[in-house]
């Protein structure tokens, strides 16, 4: 059965139920009245995966792809894609949703090393981005010129290189 | 001054040796390396530079690979210098640049089949350069290099991307495989852009040896792969060595064979037209005669001509540059003057005065 518009005589397309005080109240409204009872208007023609998508990066609090920006570096992916130079090792994981696709393109599919492993790899890896971290901290502290925090950071880099190059020997 | 015991002659790649040297002039193998923990090159602080290059200097100066190298400072040489360690083929365009902001350097064997440059795009660029088709005696030798290289320094590397390079199209293995072609009888019957469409569409970069980025002179070509991720260096290497390169090979070796078959007076025409001008201008361009000394070494390995050694050849594509001439000649020179000193030089070497 095909209803009309409860206020007008058009095909209806809003459809609701709402019990209030116990009463079953069923509206049925077309676009235009819908909208104006304040209904939302239906996002029929969205496709699914864009919803997912926004919802995703609403509660997630990813930022957008504008303002996407290594936290280590401070390059932003936008300076990236205007020099074709990423900044340091750990803009790889910063920009990796985009620059997974760009890797596939240059390098024929490619999107895994499958070539020669380090004999330093894995336990290297995180302490890389420590000490990645640590430089970071260590030049903004002597470009604020606070020289204490500068030698307490100097030594502990000093201290994390000698304990990995005594590991590996 | 750099290079004074070699301003004359020419590293070992252009010696005119090893398998099917005829075609193949030089097989390179070169690897992108970065210090983890730091910033990429273009966003290190001077001071950062400073550490990057001080750690590898040190190095590559006290280690088993030590024997025979020489250091060079490139923030400290000439802008002449620079530009002959270019021609050589030991450092890049890029490298050679008038730079103060960051310091930067080159390590070099004795005889120049391998060179570390550091801080140029990555804190380490490690090659390998050997005359004629010798690409996998340069990968054992790179690999055993950036072995050693790991012993002491910690590269930047991921489970996921391998070796982590400032620009993606580096990843992975950080690889770059390489072969320098003469295809003069591809280039005389029309051949070669069939050559250039098949090496794009294998995925592989077609340049000209001298003057990069522009038109190949004098036939000579760079051809080198561009993947360098997704697939293991024996994989890359293998992919070159054993199909892409001997086909080129063969190619060339056929038009060659059809000249001297079908056109053999417009071939020896070419080649005397040649031998005729170089041996009596008096004023000559870089261009024309890196031209004319490509039908010059297409005659004498095709034994058409046997006033000239291909040798001899091989070094004159080198010593008639501009910084190497300024070098030889021992001063500096304007276009004009260099046009003059390399007609000198190609009569005094090619034995006609």
């Amino acid at each position: 059965m095909k209803r009309t518009c409860d206020r007008c005589q058009n095909p209806a397309t809003h459809h609701s139920v709402e019990i209030i005080k116990g009463q079953k109240i069923e509206k049925h409204l077309c676009d235009a009245c819908a909208a104006e009872e304040g209904y939302a208007p239906a996002a029929a023609h969205t496709p699914v995966n864009e919803l997912l998508n926004n919802f995703i990066k609403s509660h997630s609090g990813a930022p957008t792809k504008k303002d996407l920006t290594c936290e280590v570096c401070g390059l932003s992916y936008t300076q990236f894609r205007e020099k074709s130079l990423l900044g340091c090792p750990q803009c790889y994981s910063a920009f990796e949703s985009m620059i997974d696709p760009l890797l596939e393109r240059a390098h024929e599919g490619g999107s895994h090393h499958l070539g020669k492993v380090p004999r330093r790899a894995g336990a290297g890896e995180q302490r890389q981005a420590q000490l990645l971290h640590m430089r970071k901290r260590l030049s903004e502290a002597v470009s604020r010129e606070d020289y204490e925090l500068a030698a307490r950071l100097r030594d502990d880099i000093n201290q994390l290189e000698t304990d990995l190059s005594s590991s590996s020997s | 001054m750099i290079g004074s015991d070699s301003i004359d002659h020419a590293g070992e790649w252009l010696r005119g040796t090893g398998p099917d040297s005829d075609v193949v002039i030089s097989s390179r193998v070169r690897l992108a390396r970065n210090l983890g923990g730091f910033p990429f090159v273009n966003r290190a602080t001077k001071r950062q530079r400073s550490a990057i290059l001080e750690r590898c200097r040190e190095f590559v100066t006290s280690s088993r690979l030590a024997d025979g190298v020489k250091w060079i400072e490139l923030t400290e040489s000439t802008p002449i210098d620079r530009q002959w360690l270019v021609e050589r083929h030991v450092i890049s365009r890029q490298h050679a640049q008038d730079n103060r902001e960051t310091p930067r350097g080159v390590a070099i064997d004795a005889d120049e089949t391998f060179a570390i440059m550091v801080n140029e795009e990555d804190h380490l660029r490690i090659q390998v350069l050997r005359s004629g088709m010798q690409l996998g005696e340069a990968f054992n030798h790179i690999n055993r290099i950036d072995d050693e290289l790991e012993e002491r320094l910690d590269f930047a590397y991921s489970r996921k991307y391998g070796y982590l390079t400032a620009c993606p199209t580096n990843v992975g293995t950080g690889i770059r495989v390489s072969v320098m072609l003469h295809l003069p009888a591809l280039k005389l019957t029309g051949e070669i852009d069939k050559v250039r469409r098949a090496a794009r569409d294998m995925h592989l970069a077609v340049r000209g040896m001298f003057g990069e980025g522009s038109e190949a002179l004098g036939d000579f070509y760079q051809i080198s792969n561009q993947t360098t991720l997704g697939k293991s260096e024996p994989e890359i290497l293998s992919d070159f060595q054993h199909t892409v390169v001997p086909q080129i090979v063969a190619y060339e070796k056929q038009a060659r064979q059809a000249l001297a078959t079908h056109r053999p007076a417009h071939l020896d025409d070419k080649i005397w037209r040649a031998w005729a001008i170089l041996t009596h201008a008096r004023v000559i361009s870089a261009e024309e005669t890196l031209a004319l000394l490509s039908h010059l070494r297409l005659g004498a390995n095709l034994g058409r001509i046997d006033t000239v050694d291909v040798r001899v050849l091989n070094e004159l594509l080198l010593l008639t540059q501009p910084a190497h001439l300024q070098k030889i000649v021992g001063a500096e020179m304007d276009p004009q003057q260099r046009r003059q000193a390399r007609a000198d030089l190609l009569r005094r070497r090619l034995g006609t005065r």
